[in-house]
């Protein structure tokens, strides 16, 4: 009499419980999740048209007044025949492949020697993991200063190592460092997170499979080719597609280290894409430049998934 | 190699994903590499055929 499901269903009110009582357990169901697709729908899938469709146009959003013009593929065909972005799309690739190498190489090792039992293991991890909780503003900044070729100290390691004078280079300015600056930023933040994960791929492996190795003799190399990496592989694969899919539309961190520059050197695909949408306001131009990231992404995650599947198949 | 072209023949996924995957890479190279101007005019089209591929071939059977 006391069970507290009795006493919910009294506290019920008669209509509404006559009501669910005459509905399916699928319409229920579609009841609580309708509001989730609802707002799937106006939050994602209805901007996605309407991006499509600004896309064919030459709306530009800060004269809606202005009337609109069909211009078919022309936004695409500008976008696909620019030399500059052509060099965006480069500078783009350089900082997701080296910053990807770097973070796997450099997480996967960490957290390698991390899964090991020694004292101030949980101190060392929080240690690691503090870049990560860091704002990209904060770090823009204070990189920034870490950077200056007047007070900066990356300038002076590089005087006390290498000998070059600390004033005479700058790692945010022309020289071809910029590129490097922020896969350093970048790697230095991210690579925390990819370790994380890497650690909990090697903490699921169960001990007793290194047990049945030392009972074959199998040296510590085979044990890591043949145990270690091959069951850790898909949390690496999933760290690899966070980040990939984090990094191609970097934004936030290399606006505030270079601003895109010097030149156009690291001028990032996102970047340029909101100096066309919000500096220069073709919107239709930067719908069409939208799209084609997207697709892009869109087709290399699609692939990846499928790989990942195959991987955790195995 | 018979094998593949035999399930391209006969609508089955695991060949046509295949196919798809290879366009979507290509397509991917084409957008980011360094050599042709070109290429990188037709990436886009050919990561949407590969994309739109590899939605439809997924719901082929095995």
């Amino acid at each position: 009499m006391h069970n507290p499901i009795d006493i919910a269903a009294r506290a019920t009110p008669r209509p509404v419980a006559r009501r669910l009582r005459g509905l399916s357990d699928r319409a229920i169901a579609w009841i609580f999740v309708a509001p989730t697709i609802f707002l799937l729908l106006a939050i994602n899938i209805f901007p996605l048209i309407w991006t499509i469709r600004l896309s064919f146009t030459n709306y530009a959003a800060n004269r809606p007044n202005r009337e609109v013009e069909w211009v078919g593929l022309r936004n695409y065909s500008r976008i696909l025949t620019d030399a500059d972005t052509w060099a965006n799309m480069q500078s783009t690739a350089h900082f997701l492949i080296w910053t990807i190498t770097f973070q796997v190489v450099i997480g996967f090792t960490l957290a390698w020697l991390i899964n090991r039992k020694f004292k101030g293991n949980d101190l060392l991890t929080t240690l690691i993991v503090l870049p990560m909780m860091l704002s990209p503003a904060v770090v823009g900044n204070f990189w920034t200063f870490l950077y200056q070729p007047q007070i900066g100290l990356v300038n002076y390691a590089v005087e006390a190592v290498a000998g070059i004078p600390a004033s005479s280079f700058s790692m945010l300015g022309p020289g071809g460092w910029a590129r490097w600056a922020i896969v350093i930023v970048d790697t230095w933040m991210w690579t925390p997170f990819v370790m994380l994960i890497c650690l909990a791929g090697l903490r699921s492996i169960p001990d007793y499979i290194y047990e049945a190795a030392e009972v074959d003799r199998a040296s510590k190399w085979r044990q890591f080719w043949t145990i270690t990496l091959p069951m850790a592989l898909p949390f690496l694969m999933l760290a690899v597609l966070f980040r990939g899919i984090e990094n191609f539309k970097m934004f936030d961190m290399v606006t505030l280290l270079t601003g895109g520059g010097p030149g156009n050197e690291t001028l990032l695909t996102s970047i340029d894409l909101k100096r066309e949408a919000f500096e220069k306001w073709r919107t239709g131009y930067a719908s069409a430049y939208a799209i084609i990231l997207f697709v892009t992404v869109f087709g290399l995650a699609s692939i990846y998934v499928k790989a990942l599947n195959k991987v955790k198949e195995r | 190699m018979t094998a593949f072209f035999s399930g391209l023949l006969r609508l089955r996924r695991g060949p046509w994903e295949m196919l798809a995957t290879i366009l979507i890479a290509l397509g991917v190279f084409m957008l980011m590499q360094p050599f042709f101007l070109w290429a990188f005019t037709w990436s886009f089209l050919v990561t949407l055929v590969g994309t739109v591929m590899f939605i439809i071939t997924s719901h082929f059977p095995e």
